[in-house]
């Protein structure tokens, strides 16, 4: 419902909230800015910085010469996939059984499942570093997919489990009434009608994939480093390159903000799903 | 062909048991209405024949074969549900279709059928939109279409016109009867209102906590309920319940007199009270009346030109040849 505000109140909040955007917003545009300034120019004070004239690209090109970005751009990728499709593969059939057919622990299980991402992740740092040790999977794409699988599965199952609570129990009934065997209703039913719930899951998922970065530091070196470890290789103890730093972190971030900003009306519509009728 | 027969069907979900052992026949070409409160376990029952819930023990019969492990699908019925349960994602045409497609039906009698479907319900100009562009009457008759395409043995309806308002719930009542005269096909029909119950049933079935109290013709039901909990749900105004002094003078424990039963006069009659609501309908007025002893209040259906207020005294004569009698157990005394 909409309620009466005098404008001189409309403009302060306006103001409130716009100032508020700008200082969230501002750490990411200061290192767009640096990421175009030489090394010299990135280190003067903020105001020199910002008057400064030169503006160079040099320090992209620096990045990319001095460590392989489409390497760690591809492990990315292949982590932030390979982690949801094999999320999606454990947790769809799961989040089906629990909706679908709960059973007297549905909800604890549910509950539990959340529960260990109350668990600080360093905790268990040490014993999943030597069992990845023992087994091989150090610095391996294969093990890192697996650990980011596991770490988000909780909330892909939450999710999922939510959309699939969503559809109507009748609706899968009637189809069973049409004739339908289990797996013509998952294909002609279910799947079309959970669709939108299927792929904001998605769509958080490989975000949080994406930006990992406790994991995928302490678990790789070289091999399957993807580009958080890209930017933290930049800063080293022999000194802080902060256009270099920048320009990796903004070649780190781009594809990630550019997905989210084209997939943002699905992803609140998905992460809003149910809570208004 | 549609002859469906419960032979002790029980269902507990764990250590409730919802329906106790329970017997029914329902003939061939039947409308038969499933009726009682909320929660009697009348949907429990439609399910149960639907195959939606597997039986606790007992058998059910659909055609003298016994069906009772078959899934819902096998059994060659078709259910239409309160919430039209209708596909969002597809078209009305694909909607109808789906049954047809399930069975593997060939392409050109799907069109031909879903063709007359459309035409009988008055769909045809609708068929390519999505459920979500229909109003509720029209979403009702899609899933009734979806029904009707695969020419199933009995049409189950879990009160079908709940969700509908109440000028299209009367209109829908009379299209679903004549749906059941044209196609001659047994229907069982789930309500918890007893008006639907009244008008639409051939038979009905009246239930309370999973035991039926009693199978009738409406009209069987409403003269000679076998008990009290049938005698008071059935009719409406309710039948006035009178207990005491009143019943004693008839010999039984409660005797029940219908509101429409009952002559309302202001200056003589058998039993004296006071008027507290009146509610005029226009066409009758329903008085309730508070003094009447082992009855408060007592309803009284008076012609809707009789003009009582609040506190008028009043005096009432009921029909003696219509006083229900009831024993110590509720049960009906002739």
């Amino acid at each position: 419902m909409a309620r009466a505000v005098p404008n001189s109140r409309k403009a302060i909040n306006t103001a409130v909230a716009g100032t508020l955007g700008f200082i969230i917003f501002f750490p990411i545009l200061w290192i767009l800015i640096l990421s175009f300034k030489t090394e010299g120019d990135a280190i003067k004070a903020p105001l020199q910085v910002l008057f400064s004239t030169g503006w160079t690209t040099e320090s992209f090109g620096a990045v990319q010469e001095r460590s392989d970005y489409f390497k760690h751009f591809t492990n990315s990728v292949v982590l932030a996939l390979g982690s949801t499709i094999l999320g999606l593969l454990v947790a769809v059939p799961a989040a089906w059984a629990m909706a679908f057919v709960p059973a007297k622990h549905t909800k604890n299980v549910l509950m539990w499942m959340l529960s260990t991402k109350m668990l600080p992740p360093v905790g268990v740092l040490v014993p999943i570093y030597l069992i990845f040790r023992d087994v091989g999977l150090l610095d391996t794409r294969t093990g890192l997919v697996i650990v980011l699988m596991l770490m988000n599965l909780p909330i892909i199952v939450w999710m999922l489990y939510t959309y699939f609570r969503e559809i109507p129990g009748e609706i899968l009934e009637a189809a069973r009434m049409d004739g339908a065997s289990l797996r013509e209703e998952v294909i002609y039913v279910l799947t079309p009608m959970a669709i939108p719930g299927i792929a904001s899951t998605v769509l958080l998922n490989i975000i949080l994939a994406w930006n990992e970065a406790f994991w995928t530091l302490n678990l790789t070196a070289s091999n399957a480093a993807p580009l958080t470890a890209f930017i933290a290789s930049y800063s080293s103890p022999e000194g802080l390159f902060y256009a270099k730093l920048s320009a990796a972190s903004v070649m780190a971030i781009a594809p990630i903000l550019i997905m989210g900003w084209f997939s943002q009306k699905q992803l609140v519509r998905g992460l809003t799903f149910g809570a208004v009728k | 062909m549609g002859r469906i027969a419960l032979k002790q069907v029980q269902k507990s979900f764990g250590d409730v048991t919802v329906i106790p052992p329970l017997d029914l026949e329902i003939d061939d070409g039947e409308f038969v209405v499933f009726v009682g409160p909320s929660g009697c376990g009348k949907s429990t029952l439609l399910r149960l024949i639907a195959g939606l819930e597997d039986t606790t023990s007992g058998t059910i019969e659909i055609d003298g074969t016994d069906a009772t492990g078959l899934p819902p699908a096998k059994r060659g019925l078709a259910m239409v549900f309160q919430s039209y349960a209708l596909y969002p994602h597809m078209s009305v045409r694909k909607n109808i279709a789906f049954p047809m497609k399930m069975a593997g039906m060939d392409q050109a009698e799907q069109e031909r059928r879903i063709a007359a479907a459309a035409k009988a319900l008055n769909l045809t100009d609708y068929l390519d939109r999505r459920p979500g562009q229909l109003s509720g009457g029209q979403r009702q008759r899609v899933a009734i279409g979806r029904a009707i395409v695969r020419e199933p043995a009995a049409f189950l309806f879990d009160e079908p016109l709940s969700n509908l308002d109440a000028a299209l719930r009367v209109g829908m009542r009379m299209e679903i009867s004549e749906l059941h005269k044209k196609l001659d096909t047994t229907m069982v029909y789930v309500t918890h209102d007893q008006v639907e119950a009244m008008t639409m049933a051939d038979k009905i079935v009246v239930l309370q906590a999973g035991v039926i109290e009693q199978v009738g013709s409406p009209l069987e039901l409403y003269r000679a309920p076998r008990n009290k909990f049938v005698a008071g749900f059935i009719g409406s105004p309710k039948m006035n319940l009178i207990e005491g002094e009143l019943a004693n003078e008839h010999g039984c424990r409660t005797i029940g007199i219908r509101p429409e039963h009952v002559e309302v006069s202001t200056t003589e009659g058998q039993w004296q009270g006071t008027v507290g609501i009146a509610e005029h309908l226009g066409s009758d007025t329903f008085i309730h009346i508070h003094g009447v002893p082992g009855c408060d209040p007592l309803t009284v259906r008076a012609d809707g030109e009789v003009s009582v207020r609040h506190g008028d005294t009043v005096f009432l004569t009921p029909r003696q040849n219509l006083i229900h009698r009831f024993d110590d157990n509720g049960m009906r005394i002739e």
